[in-house]
């Protein structure tokens, strides 16, 4: 449990000095902010930009920060001296997560100060459970690549998929009948209704296999790769 | 502390070491010498649980290095020169991470830097230190937890005469403290002035290993004296009744000004032995 808890200090206080993480986690939650009080159209469905912007920082955050994370550790080597130093990987890994995970809830939360009351801890329950399945997934390519420039060609097509694929669901139905697969479309729906009410079953259902399908890829990434 | 005994590993059709054996002392540096591509750090690796082996055994603190635990690694340092810093970080944060690893109090990481003589860039991130300021700063990590053994991977490479020497300096301040030093290099000067015991490895195999000095005068088949005399002229003479008269003479008229023996240095036997030079990529 130490070593977890050194990890995640150790992230905490590289985010203030690692720039580029650092615009990941803040940057949706400071645009939600703005666009929320800036735009206001007759028409527009409540908390719209929070909404759409959740999905996208859902997405794109902790894809991004756990996949360079990790490539970076490994490419610098640093990785390696964690292990020799007795840090087992599932405690790095864990210890990254739970940096990643707590950071962007703590976006999430600024960013919910859009919603209404009652839908807060709805929000945050499902925002939670998606940002667990974009960790994981960040996971997995941070394990599979070998450095940071082939983690972020993996990642720029996951995350566009990821992130565009609800916003574009709004205004094509093709595109619309492909993205109901994906998670982050899902919660997209769950945001909308924001309750778990009837009639979420299949988001519910899809957003399970979507989970079991990556944890699925991160094992078999871990053991073929290890952290190595 | 460390035994190596017939150990053999290859990497795919490539055999990389050959039955190396070897056993290392308490309080020992063992240098082990060879030129890039030998298997330096395979073996490096081998001994500290990297990397598998798949013939022989190895025994790190007297146990096999298969069932060390995580208390028996915390006795071990490794600083291998692919290993990384924290760039970000300054020296002092580095060393942060590791003393919560190792819980050790943060009163030690300044004493640390202090000892490789880092104590006036704690502040400076790792990006802006020079090669040998990094050096000293994986030496500090390595240092930090006070481990019974030290791996150390060619801990000058690539650094200035003067770098060199001040490391060459704390690394025989860590030996005086009890800790066993094992340590790579291709550089046959540094092995002459810091180990107890060397190895001389090429291409996997282990050619001769001994004390410095003793493989230097079992390899001494020339048996000559070098003189250098007042009047410019050089004199190469043999070991002999006959060279000691004349150099008796010599001195009588005061014609020398340097007498040197001509055993050969670790660079020459590993050249005989191997027709290789220790240094030739460098």
């Amino acid at each position: 449990m130490r070593n977890i808890i050194v990890i995640i200090k150790k992230q905490i206080k590289d985010t203030i000095k690692n720039k580029v993480v650092l615009i990941q986690f803040i940057l949706f939650p400071i645009m939600t902010l703005i666009m929320e009080n800036a735009i206001k159209l007759d028409g527009m469905p409540d908390a719209f930009f929070t909404k759409l912007f959740s999905v996208m920082y859902m997405g794109m955050s902790p894809l991004t920060a756990m996949a360079a994370i990790i490539s970076e550790e490994k490419e610098k080597n640093t990785l390696r001296v964690l292990m020799m130093a007795n840090v087992a990987p599932w405690e790095y890994l864990a210890g990254v997560g739970i940096y990643v995970w707590t950071i962007c809830m703590a976006g999430a939360g600024v960013m919910a100060t859009g919603l209404e009351k009652k839908d807060i801890l709805f929000y945050l329950l499902v925002m939670g459970i998606g940002f667990v399945i974009s960790i994981v997934l960040g996971g997995c390519i941070g394990i599979f690549a070998k450095n940071q420039m082939v983690s972020t060609s993996l990642v720029m097509p996951a995350m566009a998929i990821l992130s565009f694929g609800p916003m574009l669901a709004l205004f094509n139905r093709t595109i619309e009948k492909v993205a109901k697969f994906l998670y982050t479309q899902q919660i997209s729906v769950l945001l909308n209704k924001m309750s778990f009410g009837q009639g979420n079953g299949e988001s519910i259902i899809i957003i399970m296999i979507n989970a079991a399908v990556f944890i699925a890829l991160f094992f078999m990434a871990f053991r073929r790769r290890g952290l190595e | 502390m460390i035994q190596c005994a017939n150990v053999y590993k290859s990497f795919a059709d490539t055999t990389v070491l050959s039955g190396v054996n070897f056993d290392i002392s308490s309080g020992e540096i063992f240098g082990l010498l060879g030129p890039s591509g030998a298997g330096k750090t395979t073996l490096i690796k081998i001994l500290t649980g990297q990397l598998a082996y798949e013939v022989g055994s190895v025994k790190t603190l007297g146990k096999n290095v298969e069932s060390l635990t995580g208390e028996d690694k915390k006795n071990i340092g490794i600083m291998m020169d692919e290993f990384g810093v924290y760039e970000r970080f300054s020296c002092v944060e580095n060393l942060q991470v590791f003393a919560d690893i190792y819980g050790i109090p943060h009163s030690k990481i300044k004493e640390t830097l202090k000892m490789v003589g880092l104590q006036d860039a704690m502040r400076k991130p790792a990006m802006n230190l020079s090669k040998g300021m990094r050096t000293r700063l994986q030496l500090a990590r390595v240092f930090l937890h006070s481990p019974k053994i030290i791996f150390l991977d060619e801990p000058t490479s690539g650094l200035d005469p003067q770098t060199m020497k001040s490391i060459h300096k704390i690394i025989l301040e860590k030996k005086e403290t009890g800790v066993t030093l094992f340590l790579t290099t291709h550089n046959m000067e540094e092995a002459a002035a810091l180990c107890d015991m060397v190895a001389l490895l090429n291409e996997g195999v282990i050619v001769e290993k001994g004390a410095p000095k003793e493989i230097c005068r079992k390899y001494n088949h020339q048996k000559k004296i070098k003189l250098h005399l007042s009047s410019g002229e050089d004199l190469e003479l043999k070991h002999g009744k006959e060279s000691a008269t004349e150099i008796s003479r010599l001195f009588e008229a005061g014609a020398i000004e340097t007498i040197h023996s001509s055993e050969p240095n670790l660079e020459t036997v590993f050249l005989e032995l191997t027709g290789r030079k220790l240094q030739e990529d460098a």
